[in-house]
């Protein structure tokens, strides 16, 4: 049995959780109510982020686009992630919405600012 | 020149109140903004969870800019960037200088004031020690980082914990920095729930509260600071002075509202917040002069800033067409017992529409409490809250109806145990 202990995101309330992981099953203390007990399984068993960031632009008024993942991926792969952002550039014009990295992690990265051309 | 409405800011307070205006009628509006482009601090937000109160769903700062800028330029709204407004008088006529124009005067119907809000600096604190090149504010690093693209230091140490330095603590994490801890005087953080686990407890940055930075060392380039732990009356305690290495210092360490145009023009300031007094319009107390978003008073969520400003934006509307009623009889506003302020801070029954809603801070931590509203020993207003923070703001709405049997005195509202 493994213990771990998390803060609930889902109201300022904040609750402390204690969550105990066996083999078949996961108990979950100190919520107050049942969408700590949700984050709490989700958290342990499969926990996921958005993540945002920015890539680099050739030939743009600005050096930089603001870019996020279309979903949440798994948050250990959060640096790898970050990785392959930093080892691209994109050619201006960039828009909003537009895919520049397909297919990553079960997303896409898209852009999320526009940036013309210089 | 002459303009119906001017709107001081083209962030998401001053195009909300813009584009509301414009829907209501007022066709000649000029934005004015300073930077170069429109949508004011959001830019540098590129993090998500702006929108889930106004869209439904989580964008980040500047797609939920673009919403707003896309409406605007949809709408035909005029504005012009990397203008500064000088000077704002009583009788509203603002100064205005840009390059291509040079110096000018603008006579406005009404003005809306949406300036938003700037960061406490270093020299807010009064940190002792040598002033080398690493010590910036939060926002400062986020715009360096996520606008041009250069990242600001490698061992960070953070002061404060409100939402920005959260925030850069995981930004810089991402992008390779050692974000060391983040300190925070008080026994609380300010920042929302969300960020603490998602940006501190995540990446395993310890938050130590009680804490403080009280001495700055190294000569061109910061090389550490002296952390101390502080007693109840946030005095640093000798004994626990310790010495952190680090290249670069964050400062998240508070927002002032932006409002030397108010002063200067003669709006009456609450001292609580450093915003403009206002009314149920979003009206100052100079009339005709609006105010809406940070400039009022520091807002965690943008979606509150649209809404308020989108007041603005309608009130205004109906002042310029002479349908907004004068502040003859007024009820006023209070907090006590816990809530430190309470905005708008006049209500003038007549020009309410379906509802009021009032915005309000609590002065600590407290659980299980009743945030009520009495006037005149009467409650007209009570809901039970599990938790209040000052890092929080409460938003309460009252109905019209409340308002029919009250006319004048003051509405007081205050926390008192469940």
């Amino acid at each position: 049995m493994e213990e771990r202990n998390l803060t609930c995101i889902n109201c300022p309330m904040g609750c402390s959780l204690k969550v105990k992981i066996y083999d078949d099953k996961i108990e979950v203390e100190g919520n107050i109510c049942s969408r700590g007990r949700e984050y709490a399984e989700n958290e342990v068993t499969n926990p996921k982020r958005t993540v945002t960031s920015t890539m680099k632009v050739i030939g743009g008024e600005r050096s930089v686009v603001s870019v996020k993942t279309s979903g949440e991926i798994p948050k250990k792969n959060i640096f790898d992630l970050m990785k392959i952002i930093n080892d691209k550039s994109v050619n201006a014009p960039v828009k909003i919405g537009d895919v520049l990295i397909e297919d990553v992690f079960g997303v896409n990265v898209v852009a999320t600012s526009n940036v013309d051309k210089l | 020149m002459e303009r119906d409405l001017v709107i001081i800011g083209g962030g998401p307070a001053g195009l909300a109140a813009a584009i509301e205006a414009k829907e209501k009628g007022i066709d000649d509006i000029l934005i004015i903004e300073r930077d170069k482009s429109l949508g004011g601090i959001l830019n540098q937000c590129i993090h998500n969870g702006f929108g889930l109160h106004i869209f439904g769903e989580q964008l980040t700062g500047p797609e939920y800019a673009d919403r707003f800028i896309k409406k605007a330029l949809d709408l035909g709204i005029e504005y012009c960037l990397n203008t500064m407004v000088l000077n704002m008088s009583k009788d509203k006529t603002i100064t205005v200088l840009n390059e291509k124009e040079g110096l000018f005067n603008i006579k406005a119907k009404a003005i809306i004031c949406a300036m938003g809000c700037r960061e406490r600096t270093r020299g807010a604190l009064n940190i002792p020690g040598t002033r080398p090149s690493g010590v910036f504010t939060a926002g400062a690093a986020q715009r360096f980082i996520n606008m041009e693209g250069y990242n600001v230091g490698k061992e960070v140490v953070i002061l404060g914990s409100g939402d920005i330095g959260l925030i850069m603590a995981r930004r810089m994490t991402l992008e390779g920095s050692k974000v060391k801890m983040v300190l925070e005087i008080m026994p609380y953080s300010t920042g929302l729930k969300r960020n603490i686990v998602q940006c501190l407890d995540d990446f395993d940055i310890p938050l130590k509260f009680n804490y403080t930075v009280v001495k700055i060392h190294g000569r061109e380039r910061l090389e550490g600071v002296t952390i101390a732990k502080v007693d109840e009356n946030r005095k640093p305690i000798a004994e626990t002075f310790e010495y952190v290495k680090c290249d670069t210092l964050l400062l998240s360490v508070g927002l002032i509202p932006e409002n030397e145009l108010s002063r200067e023009a003669g709006v009456e300031i609450d001292r609580v917040t450093s915003g403009p007094i206002v009314t149920e319009a979003m009206q100052t107390s100079i009339d005709g002069i609006f105010a809406c978003g940070n400039v009022v008073h520091v807002h965690d969520l943008v979606d509150f800033v649209t809404m308020e400003s989108r007041l603005a934006g309608r009130m205004a509307a109906k002042y310029i067409k002479g349908q907004l009623k004068k502040d003859e009889e007024v009820i006023n506003t209070k907090g006590i017992d816990g809530i430190r302020y309470v905005v708008p801070h006049k209500i003038n029954p007549e020009n309410v529409e379906d509802n009021v809603n009032f915005f309000m801070r609590v002065d600590n931590v407290y659980k299980n409490v009743i945030i009520y509203a009495e006037h005149d020993g009467q409650v007209i207003y009570k809901a039970k809250k599990s938790m209040v923070s000052p890092g929080e703001m409460e938003s309460i709405k009252i109905k019209k109806d409340v308002f029919q049997n009250i006319k004048s005195g003051e509405i007081k509202f205050g926390l008192r145990r469940a």
